[in-house]
């Protein structure tokens, strides 16, 4: 029996470690799409996290350091992003594959040398007698920090954007740009904090993936992540615990998948792998289509260029 | 102080010079990337841009070459751009070119070993309705559901990859040596075979294509209704609603002409210079087509122009590698670095820079 040999703690367990880079790339998205500004670039500010993490990490033979180099190299690339977006006014939809296409080059050629190299093991975080409890213990309690300051991330993104005044300024901003320019606040500013968190959170989902996850730095090794992350903030309607739950649904649609090949179902391995893919596009489709429109929800200035015109 | 002013409209000669100028502090930065990586910056340059044209030893290869990598770019990017123009951004090319190609295979294989004519006309008909009914997914999902076209056309891609390895590995395995993954040679296949038309000159099918859908393109843009249309819905989608433009046949129109374009792009392609399903068939051109479609200013003749710059960059990264051991991954760099200069010296298109002296201001 296929299904009897999947035991569920530890797939609850697979599928939460599926879930964090995708879901850390999507919040963070989430609060750039927030503040009114749609960055393509995800895909490549991931992969540039997981190689310069990678890389910091193996040289460095610390993990912690290895995310921090990430982040910073996720949010490098994102201020190319905001310069470019919001300094020099270019078209958001173009600049965004300009990141994605330039960091997966760049990566490519930073990450030659790292190929087959293994990098240093994040440790398990110690959770005591928790870890011990029957399949609760498993399931949840035994994991690496990461996927719990990931939840807390999405705690923290829920409390700023709903309770925090600067969190009131960056949704008027990506509301209604030109009523928030009115009242003094500044938008270009805001939108350039904004983006480069963006930036940091997609660069610590592709060291997630390439420290822990995989773990391993091959070229290209995010394989769409970031763009199922985009899609998961749609489907999220731009709400935190939302996203939170579509990433760890889609992490379940990932490790059954997995599972399914290692079981050896008959069906081949290619079709298998291309479900995540066809269930993001069906569960777009059917968040786009529903009576409730998720679009109602869309950041009314999103993807629209500001310029003060005095 | 520095004070950005809006031009009333933007200006023509830097909508023109911008390209040649991101071309040219591409070259500057790349250089200085070679000098990072401890190459010669000068004759990384020279090699790339270059030697495969003018060098004496390697321009007999690389000329033909260059036809060869360019038409595949510029007859994607053709049909990208006319979407662009509208701001229908299909950005799963890739995918379109996986699955025209997949198309125009399969009937060559379904006809194996049959001779005739009527073959390749066939495949070209396939290749094209592959392409069309891959583009075909996102523009209904769009026009439908109202789903977002970007996300749904590349995540496509990432499916179409699928596919190809699973067409390779399984239906389209050559049945005669079946130890390896691939299908028959097509350039084995009289019938099929998608071969140069002039000797030595790289003029195959897909060239004379790339052409013909230039001039055509270039025709709908500015004589035809349709192109004055996609313009209009383009630069003010209120008033071309209300000039009776429905943006739902504008959707299927602009995915379905990309569509089909990348689709005969990968037909030709498997047919000649590829040879076979692989599984390492895909090679970016459908990504890179984007850059060209914007190098190239949306415009036809431009896109020509910005599609025999980019697959000299194909053919120069290939002699650089083998010539001074340069990374593949430089090139993609490079393609990187000039969609961002061109974007970024776009803003003296639309924007002038205006010093103000401080309290005045």
């Amino acid at each position: 029996m296929i299904l009897g040999s999947i035991n569920p703690a530890v797939l609850i367990a697979a599928l939460m470690v599926a879930a964090t880079p995708i879901l850390l790339a999507a919040i963070g998205e989430l609060v750039v799409e927030k503040a009114g500004v749609l960055n393509l670039g995800v895909e490549g500010m991931m992969i540039m996290g997981a190689c310069l993490g990678f890389i910091v990490a193996v040289n460095t033979g610390s993990p912690v350091l290895g995310f921090i180099g990430a982040a910073l190299g996720g949010m490098a690339l994102s201020l190319l992003f905001a310069l470019l977006t919001q300094a020099l006014m270019t078209n958001q939809v173009a600049s965004g594959l300009a990141l994605t296409l330039f960091g997966l080059g760049l990566t490519a050629l930073l990450g030659q040398q790292y190929v087959g190299v293994t990098p240093p093991r994040t440790p398990r975080l110690d959770l005591g007698p928790l870890s011990d409890i029957p399949f609760l213990g498993r399931a949840f309690f035994s994991h690496d920090i990461v996927i719990y300051l990931t939840i807390a991330l999405v705690a923290a993104v829920w409390w700023f954007l709903k309770y925090s005044r600067a969190g009131m300024i960056l949704r008027a901003v990506g509301e209604n740009h030109d009523a928030a320019h009115a009242l003094g606040y500044h938008v270009k500013r805001v939108r350039t904090f904004a983006i480069m968190f963006g930036g940091a959170c997609a660069g610590l989902g592709g060291a997630y993936l390439s420290l822990i996850r995989v773990p391993q730095w091959t070229e290209g090794m995010t394989v769409g992540a970031g763009w199922i992350a985009l899609a998961l903030v749609v489907f999220a309607s731009w709400r935190p615990w939302r996203a939170m739950a579509g990433a760890y649904l889609f992490g379940g649609v990932v490790v059954l998948q997995l599972n399914l090949q290692a079981a050896g179902v008959r069906i081949p391995v290619e079709y298998l792998s291309m479900s995540p893919y066809l269930i993001t596009i069906a569960v777009l489709v059917f968040i786009s289509s529903g009576k409730a429109r998720a679009s109602s929800n869309a950041p009314g200035s999103l993807n629209r260029p500001f310029h003060a015109s005095n | 102080m520095i004070r950005l002013e809006k031009r009333k409209e933007p200006s023509k000669f830097w909508r023109i010079a911008n390209p040649f100028l991101a071309v040219l502090l591409t070259m500057i930065a790349g250089g200085m990337m070679f000098a990072a990586l401890g190459k010669d910056p000068v004759a990384a340059i020279r090699l790339i841009f270059f030697d495969p044209i003018f060098s004496e030893t390697f321009a007999s290869y690389s000329r033909p070459q260059l036809l060869i990598k360019s038409a595949p770019l510029i007859l994607i990017a053709v049909g990208l751009a006319i979407g662009f123009k509208a701001n229908i951004w299909n950005i799963g090319a890739e995918g379109q070119y996986i699955i025209g190609a997949l198309f125009g295979a399969g009937v060559a294989l379904a006809f194996f070993p049959a001779p005739g004519w009527h073959i390749f006309p066939l495949m070209v008909i396939a290749g094209a309705f592959g392409g069309f009914l891959w583009a075909m997914i996102p523009a209904i999902l769009k026009t439908r559901f109202n789903t977002n076209e970007i996300l749904v056309s590349l995540l496509l891609v990432y499916v179409a990859e699928r596919i190809l390895a699973a067409m390779a590995l399984g239906l389209m395995r050559n049945p005669d040596q079946p130890g390896f993954p691939g299908s028959r040679d097509l350039r084995r296949y009289e019938a099929a075979y998608n071969a140069e038309i002039f000797a030595g000159t790289g003029i195959h099918w897909g060239v004379v294509a790339a052409m013909i859908a230039v001039i055509f393109a270039y025709v709908m843009m500015t004589r035809h209704m349709l192109g004055y249309h996609v313009q209009l819905a383009g630069q003010a989608p209120r008033a071309a609603r209300f000039g009776g433009v429905s943006p739902a046949r504008l959707v299927v129109i602009c995915l379905g002409i990309s569509g089909a374009l990348a689709g005969l792009a990968g037909m030709f392609e498997v047919s000649g210079p590829g040879g076979q399903v692989r599984i390492e068939f895909a090679s970016g051109y459908g990504f890179t087509a984007i850059i060209v479609a914007f190098l190239g200013r949306l415009n036809p003749f431009g896109i020509v122009l910005a599609g025999l710059l980019l697959g000299l960059t194909y053919i120069g990264g290939e002699l650089s590698q083998m010539m001074l051991q340069i990374p593949g991954a430089a090139i993609q760099v490079f393609q990187g670095m000039l969609l961002f200069f061109l974007l970024a010296l776009d803003f003296q298109t639309n924007y002038r820079i205006r010093l103000t002296k401080g309290a005045r201001a």
